[in-house]
């Protein structure tokens, strides 16, 4: 059996959990020269309604496409920690967004809570890099990607002129995560 | 030839499916969309947009579908290579004009992103469930071709086969893909221009005096008239004669209908395309086509853990259907499972072609996302007893 991580990214429609899966899927793929394949789920709203990206990084080719036991799981709202909590797998990864998470389930897996959107705001003046954040989290607390490939991916994905604001996001998600130990 | 370098983005790429398809007909030479957004194909679109000012080509967002597949139809009759993509209720009210392009016998693609039915159904979630609309969805008589690609290189590498296929038969193709293809990203290596095989449109060789626009030789297709050398031609949805000129009785039907029909059905061998996987000795085979093809992988392993003999055949051209090839394997093994994202479509051209001579066993689903392979397990079971 080949390496097979699992990553969910999971939240709301807005929140930017797509662009962060391609980053990340990207990064393995292209930078880092793994398999990686993304593939998402989302609503027919423009904001608001479930949202999940998700990411397969393996040495092997992927087959199938979905995430079904998994490694890593991001939650930025209550109602994705509740249905997806369960989907992790024994000694996998929880990192919850504590701005809109109050109510984690318990289970058997190791748990990160962080006011991630909280943080965005106060240390960046915007809640709308608090996916790159989150991203700089996932980074830390796993090794699957390096940080390098996962910088060079965000560069060439993110808007024109917002180059800074996103990388300085990702580093202050790495730092925190640092910080806590 | 080889594909004009212009259109060719050289290189390793992370894209998704609707993308990678975009980038297949531009290295194919389509130069003209005739778009009408509608999720989850509209990705093809957008990307067309970005890159079609850089390639001599031109994008037009149309009033709708019906305008959608009639500007790609006259595109295609001014010489330029031509396409559109469309998802549910879409693809329904493009039947009529997809209709129109097969009785004039015009080259172009239409993709269709499949999302989960019927009416607006399921907008942003996967489905499987026009396989028999692509088949049958249009009034009348006639064959189609039909791909399905399980990822997005393969949504490049078989858009460019469908325009292929589209110039060498005289016909629309279709790219019948999904939302979980389409939205999948992963990498996609587009080759050097000189590397991609393009079939450049079938231009007749008569001067104009000469031409008439539907006389065939033993090919049984049609030569194109050379826009702006001076061929004048005629072309209507009635049915027609050699010269494009409406002739109404049924011997002008008989000979035109049975020459669409048989430009694909004699030409089957040329066009069906499927993959293979441990067919020998095989007691049961799962045979799908797009995401599903990968969907059965953990079922297929789960499978040979429980030492069942299991094959595999994935249709990358579904229409036509590989009938010969079925109804051997339907005389040689005990079952073929057939999963796929709708309620029994493709399964109906198993059970014909097998003909009771092996059970077909249908796994079947709704639509909204993806088999979970135990399903796809059990019925390998069922079918190995």
């Amino acid at each position: 059996m080949g390496f097979r991580h699992e990553v969910r990214l999971s939240g709301t429609g807005g929140q930017g959990l797509l662009l962060i899966g391609k980053v990340l899927a990207e990064a393995a793929a292209v930078y880092d020269g793994k398999n990686a394949t993304q593939s998402q789920s989302y609503g027919p709203e423009a904001r608001g309604g479930a949202s999940k990206s998700e990411v397969i990084i393996s040495d092997e080719e992927i087959d199938y496409p979905k995430a079904t036991e998994i490694d890593f799981l991001l939650c930025l709202t209550q109602e994705s920690c509740d249905k997806y909590a369960s989907d992790v797998k024994p000694e996998g990864t929880l990192l919850v967004d504590s701005t809109y998470v109050s109510s984690v389930p318990e289970g058997n897996y190791r748990v990160f809570q962080f006011p991630i959107t909280q943080k965005a705001k106060d240390e960046l003046g915007s809640a709308t890099v608090a996916n790159v954040v989150a991203l700089g989290m996932i980074s830390a607390l796993t090794s699957v990607v390096s940080s390098e490939s996962i910088e060079s991916a965000i560069l060439a994905r993110v808007p024109k002129g917002t180059e800074d604001l996103n990388l300085k996001a990702y580093r202050l998600g790495r730092t925190l995560v640092e910080e806590a130990g | 030839m080889k594909a004009d370098p212009k259109g060719v983005l050289t290189g390793a790429h992370y894209i998704d499916g609707n993308y990678a398809i975009a980038e297949g007909a531009l290295a194919a030479g389509c130069r003209f969309f005739g778009g009408y957004p509608i999720t989850p194909s509209t990705e093809i679109a957008e990307r067309f947009v970005q890159r079609a000012p850089h390639v001599g080509g031109l994008f037009i967002q149309m009033e709708d579908e019906m305008g959608s597949m009639n500007a790609v139809l006259g595109a295609s009759w001014g010489g330029v290579k031509s396409m559109t993509c469309t998802s549910g209720p879409g693809f329904s009210l493009m039947m009529e004009n997809f209709g129109l392009g097969l009785m004039l016998e015009t080259p172009c693609v239409l993709v269709n992103v499949q999302r989960g039915g019927p009416s607006t159904g399921l907008p942003t979630l996967p489905g499987q469930g026009d396989m028999m609309q692509a088949r049958w969805g249009s009034h009348g008589d006639y064959e189609v071709i039909a791909l399905a690609p399980d990822s997005p290189q393969e949504g490049f590498d078989l858009t460019i086969h469908a325009f292929n296929l589209s110039e060498r038969y005289r016909m629309p193709v279709l790219m019948m893909t999904d939302e979980c293809v389409g939205h999948m990203t992963e990498k996609v290596v587009i080759p050097s221009a000189e590397g991609i095989e393009v079939e450049p449109r079938r231009f007749t060789k008569k001067p104009p005096s000469e031409f008439l626009p539907y006389e065939v030789d033993e090919s049984l297709v049609p030569y194109a008239p050379i826009p702006g050398e001076g061929y004048r031609f005629h072309v209507s949805g009635l049915t027609h004669d050699e010269q494009g000129y409406p002739v109404i009785n049924a011997e002008a039907q008989d000979k035109l209908v049975r020459r669409l029909v048989d430009k694909v059905k004699k030409n089957a061998a040329d066009i069906c395309k499927y993959e293979e996987k441990d067919i020998d000795g095989a007691d049961v085979v799962v045979l799908s086509y797009g995401i599903t093809s990968r969907v059965v992988q953990p079922a297929v392993e789960m499978a040979k853990k429980k030492g069942i003999k299991i094959g595999q055949i994935r249709l990358i051209v579904v229409w036509p259907f590989p009938e010969e090839r079925i109804r051997e394997l339907a005389g040689s093994v005990k079952g073929i499972v057939v999963p796929e994202i709708n309620l029994g479509q493709m399964v109906l051209e198993v059970e014909r072609c097998a003909a009771g001579r092996c059970a077909t066993i249908l796994v079947a689903h709704a639509g909204g996302g993806v088999h979970d392979p135990e399903t796809i397990f059990q019925a390998i079971k069922e079918a190995a007893k």
